[in-house]
């Protein structure tokens, strides 16, 4: 799932300090997973805007909201009929709902109201990770389910680098090396052939390099 | 045990402090109280494992959101004894509403009773 944290409230005061009407949205699907965005967030959020616009003596009205998911029209569509009462939207999605529904209202503001941070995994409540970093071309079959784009800090192919020392990397004593987890998970699955083999330079094209992504499926295509 | 503790408390009874969730803090200082105790059991002591402990954890949340938005984070606090304490019960009660009385009314409730003599005012114009 994307992971995000919320961005901090003195930001967001900043931004909508100037209107009178502002909706903060969230979005039901990723970040409330990890508790960033989702409808318990937006009401913690507005609640302590409320107390501080209200002891500033500041006449902003704060409503809440939360959609399905503000990566979708469908959903984005149920402000419709209420978006034009608002100055400005607080959007607690991830960067990506933010957009779209910045492109789906014009003409109205849109802030965003977390920080987005990666794709990953609760590794327990309140610890997220990141686990791919969406390059697309997955190489996980080779090796062990583990991904040297994402759990190597240097995206090695072909690990692990001389600043693995004791399973761990040089960047912190608290990052695993992902090449030795690799290698580990490879011998426990008696698959050290994979380890051996060189793996060729791999082509960016389908991650960042190849500029915005974009998937079309005629095959689902309406 | 006809305690006496300041009358100003408005009690609200929850099953265990674990249910007491961050907006219900915020929700009381947003309808204007000058202070929130969250009152659980002894730490180690919750009938639910950890009720206590997550409640701590809350109010440390908001007591730093208030400090952010510029409110003082003394206005909500965690006090931990047991159901048989009624004597520290009503020394807590006391000890609270002096320390609000230490810190004034709540800047929330002034700035709404301004608000609604000002709306009062406009209608009359």
């Amino acid at each position: 799932m994307i992971m995000a944290r919320p961005k901090p409230i003195e930001e967001i005061i900043d931004e909508i300090k100037d209107f009178n009407k502002v909706l903060i949205a969230g979005c039901d699907g990723c970040v409330t997973v990890c508790e960033a965005g989702g409808s318990k967030e937006v009401q913690v959020l507005a609640s302590a805007l409320r107390l501080y616009f209200t002891k500033e003596r500041k006449r902003l009205e704060i409503d809440e909201t939360s959609l399905t998911r503000q990566c979708d029209k469908d959903y984005l569509h149920e402000l419709l009929d209420k978006i034009d009462d608002y100055d400005a939207i607080v959007s607690l999605a991830c960067g990506a709902g933010v957009q779209f529904m910045a492109e789906m209202y014009r003409k109205k503001p849109i802030f965003p109201g977390v920080d987005t941070c990666f794709i990953g995994v609760t590794e327990e409540r309140g610890v997220w990770a990141e686990r791919c970093q969406a390059c697309g071309q997955c190489i996980l079959a080779s090796t062990g389910g583990i991904c040297p784009i994402s759990r190597c800090s240097k995206r090695m192919l072909n690990g692990p680098c001389g600043g693995s020392e004791k399973g761990k990397c040089e960047i912190s004593p608290d990052t695993d090396c992902g090449w030795h987890l690799i290698y580990e998970r490879l011998k426990e699955l008696g698959q050290l052939d994979f380890f051996a083999e060189p793996t060729d330079p791999k082509d960016w094209v389908s991650s960042r390099d190849g500029g915005p992504r974009k998937i079309v499926r005629e095959d689902v295509r309406l | 045990m006809r305690l006496r503790y300041p009358t100003n408390i408005k009690i609200i009874k929850v099953p265990c402090s674990g249910r007491v969730a961050i907006i219900h803090m915020l929700k009381a200082l947003e309808e204007g109280a000058d202070g929130v105790i969250v009152a659980g059991c002894l730490e180690g002591d919750c009938h639910y494992q950890s009720g206590n402990l997550w409640a701590k954890k809350r109010v440390s949340y908001v007591q730093e959101i208030l400090e952010k938005i510029g409110m003082e984070p003394e206005r909500v606090a965690m006090y931990n004894l047991s159901a048989g304490e009624g004597p520290r019960f009503a020394e807590i009660a006391r000890e609270m509403t002096e320390k609000v009385k230490e810190l004034g009314p709540s800047p929330i409730r002034d700035a709404k009773k301004l608000a609604s003599k000002k709306s009062k005012v406009e209608v009359a114009a």
